[in-house]
């Protein structure tokens, strides 16, 4: 095991847009977590068959930046003493441009946090009223020199595109203000209005309409093609980074390698067969089965070998690198177009092949989910 | 049980006025059911009739009732359906009866169907009686409704039975009336034997089961019988009573109505409306049977999946042994591979040996648009019945083509009469008569092409008439009319199983409607779609469904990976329901998207 993540499910309020489970924390519910967190450590280090020592940590959310420098200090102890932390770890931690403070970013970086993923969104007031952000675009400036002065120098921005009505305009206007931050990686996130969302039923009621398809797609097309031009790369379909500079623990994911979890309503992916997901449950539950020394986890899904060729090759095919045949082929004694034929023959120009790799190209990303059905 | 302590009944109905409730608590009355029995609706035995509230086939149930003279009575219920796709069923219940029970609802009053079955029973010289059911409802107007059946169906009404089947209100005035008006049935169980089959479904353990009504002598086990119109002999295994368990008797006397089970094999060989007898005592003359009924309407039935061929022809060949009315031949299609051009009674018989194959037997199937029967005159003077448009010869071989006419009457509550006319003009109709029925409810007769029933004439009667028209029909003729073929092509090419037959003054109409449809219907796909309309060469219509420009996760971390695996797996299963022509997969519906065309 060499990656970490470590779920914060609370949020200080709901945005508009998200459909994810969080709730809302107050600082003696936070702190009782980190107990929680610091637990299932513990426990997880002890059911482990022999101690990793970790090459990426993340806190995800909800906010994690609702955790206090200390906390994150003690949880990272906490980590340092059941597993290990390798020297040149990468230690991302999510956070709100609104819920950041000079001294706290300080904190953090003293904790040994040494990436920051912050949720800018837009640079709209407006928008960000709409989203139901609760800081100023003014403030994710603030928010980015204050980290700078923390000593962050690998940061990550992410912002919403495609949002209802938004014009190419108002979207340059926004990437522009973005560079302008230089940030070392970008998270660029198509809007989609789920079910269950504040937008959605704004949405259903008739005050916003969603932008076209046609819309997104140009969107999108212009984002990849000024930022290619800033110098960054597209190597995931969501996700920029400057040379050097990707998103490690993100990649963990792509490449389907474990990764360790803890935090209620956390998912983990552990190697073992052909690999098992294993998810923790809401917050009651969590605290209960931790509290009489249980394993909190679920199993959610254990693959066979035909599910894990699958998501092994669907998965790569989010990133610009794409699959390499001879890894698969070593890890499944296959070649993935020998695995699925009809999926290939069904694919065909969609699926581009250069040496040995096979890849998908901007326009295929776009249809990803339509053109990776072909493998399930 | 005496002869003269026997009613044999049926319940007459409109579909919704509460006939399978009513029939319940009759039962339940009787101590028919147990109380972990009284699900709703007991007599509707199929899932799909519990679904639909609507009975398919007959059923009959003896009841035990002690009535207020003190006297045991036996009660046989013998349940019609309520459907005019059904009306033969009716017919045949009727025909082992004495009585019929003529239920009404106190709100809505009598509707064309009813009015129909009404008809039969009175041909058939059946004492009816009326019961006004739903008098719980505030709406309820029972005296009004008693004058509209007495104007209208001419009987009457002054002790009608007021009652609520939901609410158990006057329960047992029906089982006294039952008694009181029904007649004993005549007959001599002493004469050979000749019992009625009037109906006969196969049954994987017993063989095939008849229901019969005993006109004269007496049915035992053992006993040899012949039935007199196929010839066959049989020895008789089980006789029995339905109660509505099924209880085997020692015998069936004249008079009473039950099953027997004599080793046929086949529904064929037991005939509905064939007469049973004693092979060493055999009747003189047979009972008058039934008419033979044919279907009217037809379409292709396909499997999705190609490899199913074989299941669905198997389903076809099971659900055929319990449903006389319906046919199948083999069929090919150049769009949809190997099927079935099967025949129905009417849409909604269509619709149900569809959802039972779907459901039953698990078959994923395309459905092709309903058609009627034309007749065709080539130029060389060759007759053709055609049932699909594919078989339409090019026209230059059409000499003329004849299609099917039906007299149709309407019943509706004279604020839609405006809207019904329209309704009738729109699909061709020709007036036959108005009749003011009672000061607010007309009856509308229009002669109509069935082709214009069929494709969702009920329907919009339901819309335009806000749920209160009702529809009966009845065959007349055929006549000459100017039919076209109306080709549907999909990037270019004539999908066949698109095709329709429509009246050359409505093509132009129809095929903008029905590429727009399409439209709605067919997902965007990888690369764009074109739905065109055309009349032989001439294209009359086209639509594009552009192509999928954007279908993609933006967020895909830890936990997203499965979630949204499991979402894409669900769409993909959705998928599979649709049809790959070319390189173009259509969804079930573009097949009907014709009924789904609103004028």
């Amino acid at each position: 095991m060499s990656s970490l993540y470590l779920h914060i499910p609370f949020c200080r309020s709901k945005c508009f847009y998200c459909d994810f489970y969080s709730q809302v924390g107050n600082a003696a519910q936070l702190s009782r977590y980190v107990e929680l967190l610091c637990a299932d450590l513990q426990l997880l280090a002890e059911q482990s068959p022999q101690a990793a020592t970790f090459k990426t940590i993340f806190f995800g959310g909800g906010t994690p930046s609702l955790l206090s420098a200390e906390q994150v200090a003690v949880l990272l102890r906490q980590v340092e003493r059941d597993f290990g932390i390798a020297e040149d770890c990468e230690i991302t931690l999510e956070a709100n441009p609104g819920t950041l403070d000079a001294d706290q970013l300080q904190g953090y970086r003293t904790a040994g946090v040494n990436r920051l993923s912050l949720g800018v969104q837009s640079f709209s007031d407006r928008r960000l009223q709409q989203l139901g952000r609760r800081h100023s675009a003014s403030e994710a400036g603030r928010s980015v020199a204050l980290a700078r002065t923390a000593g962050f120098d690998n940061l990550s921005l992410d912002l919403i595109f495609s949002l209802p009505g938004q014009t190419e305009q108002e979207l340059q206007t926004d990437l522009q203000a973005l560079l302008a931050l230089q940030p070392q990686h970008l998270s660029l996130y198509g809007s989609s209005l789920e079910p269950g969302t504040e937008l959605f039923g704004r949405l259903q009621q008739g005050e916003l309409t969603e932008n076209s398809d046609e819309r997104y797609a140009e969107q999108y097309r212009l984002l990849a093609g000024l930022l290619r031009v800033a110098g960054f790369e597209h190597y995931e379909i969501s996700n920029f980074a400057l040379p050097g500079q990707r998103c490690r623990h993100n990649q963990v994911y792509w490449r389907r390698q474990p990764c360790l979890a803890v935090g209620s309503g956390a998912h983990g992916f552990s190697a073992r067969g052909w690999g098992k997901r294993w998810q923790r449950p809401q917050l009651a539950l969590y605290r209960a089965k931790l509290s009489v020394g249980e394993n909190p986890a679920e199993l959610l899904e254990s693959f066979d070998r035909q599910g894990a060729m699958a998501e092994t090759l669907y998965l790569a095919l989010r990133t610009a690198d794409g699959l390499s045949r001879e890894a698969f082929q070593k890890k499944f004694g296959l070649l993935p177009e020998a695995a699925f034929p009809a999926a290939f023959a069904q694919l065909g120009k969609r699926l581009q092949r250069q040496g040995d790799r096979w890849y998908f190209d901007l326009e295929a990303w776009l249809l990803y989910d339509h053109l990776i059905s072909a493998f399930l | 049980m005496k002869q003269k302590n026997i009613r044999n009944f049926s319940i007459i109905a409109h579909i919704d006025h509460g006939k399978s409730t009513l029939a319940d608590r009759l039962l339940e009355k009787t101590g028919a059911l147990s109380d972990r029995e009284k699900t709703d609706q007991f007599l509707d035995k199929m899932e799909l009739e519990q679904e639909r509230g609507i009975t398919i086939k007959a059923q009959a149930v003896r009841l035990n009732y002690r009535a207020r003279d003190g006297q045991d009575y036996l009660l046989n219920l013998i349940d019609t359906p309520g459907h005019v796709d059904f009306s033969y069923e009716v017919s045949r219940s009727l025909s082992a009866c004495e009585g019929a029970m003529l239920v009404i609802d106190a709100a809505q009053g009598v509707e064309a169907q009813t009015l129909a079955n009404v008809y039969m029973a009175i041909d058939q010289d059946l004492e009816i009686f009326p019961v006004l059911n739903k008098i719980d409802l505030p709406s309820a107007e029972p005296e009004r409704v008693k004058e509209e059946v007495e104007e209208i169906i001419g009987i009457d009404t002054s002790d009608a039975v007021l009652a609520s089947a939901k609410e158990g209100i006057g329960i047992e005035d029906i089982l006294e009336a039952v008694v009181t008006r029904v007649p004993a049935p005549l007959g001599n169980p002493d004469a050979p034997l000749k019992a009625l089959t009037f109906d006969s479904w196969y049954d994987p353990y017993q063989g095939v089961i008849i229901l019969v009504r005993v006109i004269d002598g007496t049915i035992k086990k053992g006993e040899k019988i012949k039935l007199m119109a196929t010839g066959g002999t049989y020895e008789v295994q089980k006789v029995g009573a339905f109660s509505p368990h099924p209880t085997e008797l020692p015998q069936l006397a004249s008079g009473e109505v039950g099953f027997v089970i004599a080793g046929i094999k086949v529904v064929e060989d037991a005939k509905v409306g064939d007469t049973i007898t004693h092979q060493h005592r055999p009747a003189d003359t047979a009972l008058p049977g039934f008419q033979v009924v044919k279907p009217m309407v037809f379409s292709g039935l396909y499997p999705i999946d190609s490899a199913e061929y074989d299941s669905l022809r198997d389903a076809l060949v099971k659900l055929r042994l319990n449903d006389a009315a319906f046919s199948f031949e083999p069929e090919n299609s150049l769009a949809l591979g190997f099927g079935f051009r099967c025949g129905f009674l009417g849409l909604l018989h269509m619709e149900i040996i569809q959802e039972r194959l779907e459901r039953e037997f698990g078959v994923e199937l395309i459905t092709t648009a309903p058609t009627v029967v034309y007749k065709v005159t080539t130029t060389k003077g060759e007759l053709l019945h055609v049932e699909s448009a594919n078989m339409l010869p090019e026209i230059q071989f059409i000499e003329k083509i004849d299609e099917p006419f039906v007299l149709a009457s309407i019943h509706v509550p004279n604020e839609f009469v405006g809207a019904v006319l329209n309704l009738c003009i729109e699909r061709r109709g020709i007036q036959r008569e108005l009749k003011y029925l009672t000061a607010n409810r007309v009856m509308v007769v229009y002669e109509l092409p069935l082709n214009e029933i069929v494709l969702d004439f009920f329907d919009r009667l339901k819309s335009v008439t806000r749920g209160y028209g009702s529809l009966d029909y009845e065959h007349l003729d055929f006549r000459p009319s100017k039919l076209v073929r109306l080709n549907v092509l999909i990037n270019g090419d004539v999908v066949d199983a698109l095709s329709l037959i429509v009246h050359n003054d409505k093509a132009q109409f129809r095929g903008r409607e029905l590429v727009a449809k399409m439209k709605e219907f067919i997902p965007r796909q990888q690369y764009e779609v074109a739905i065109q309309a055309a009349i032989g060469n001439k294209v009359i219509a086209r639509s594009t469904v552009k192509a999928l420009r954007k279908d993609v996760t933006a967020k895909c971390y830890g936990g997203d990976i499965t979630r949204k695996r499991k979402l894409l797996e669900k769409q993909k299963a959705g998928k599979k329901r649709m049809k790959q022509i070319g390189s173009v997969e259509l969804p079930q519906e573009a097949f009907l998207a014709i009924l789904k065309v609103k004028e």
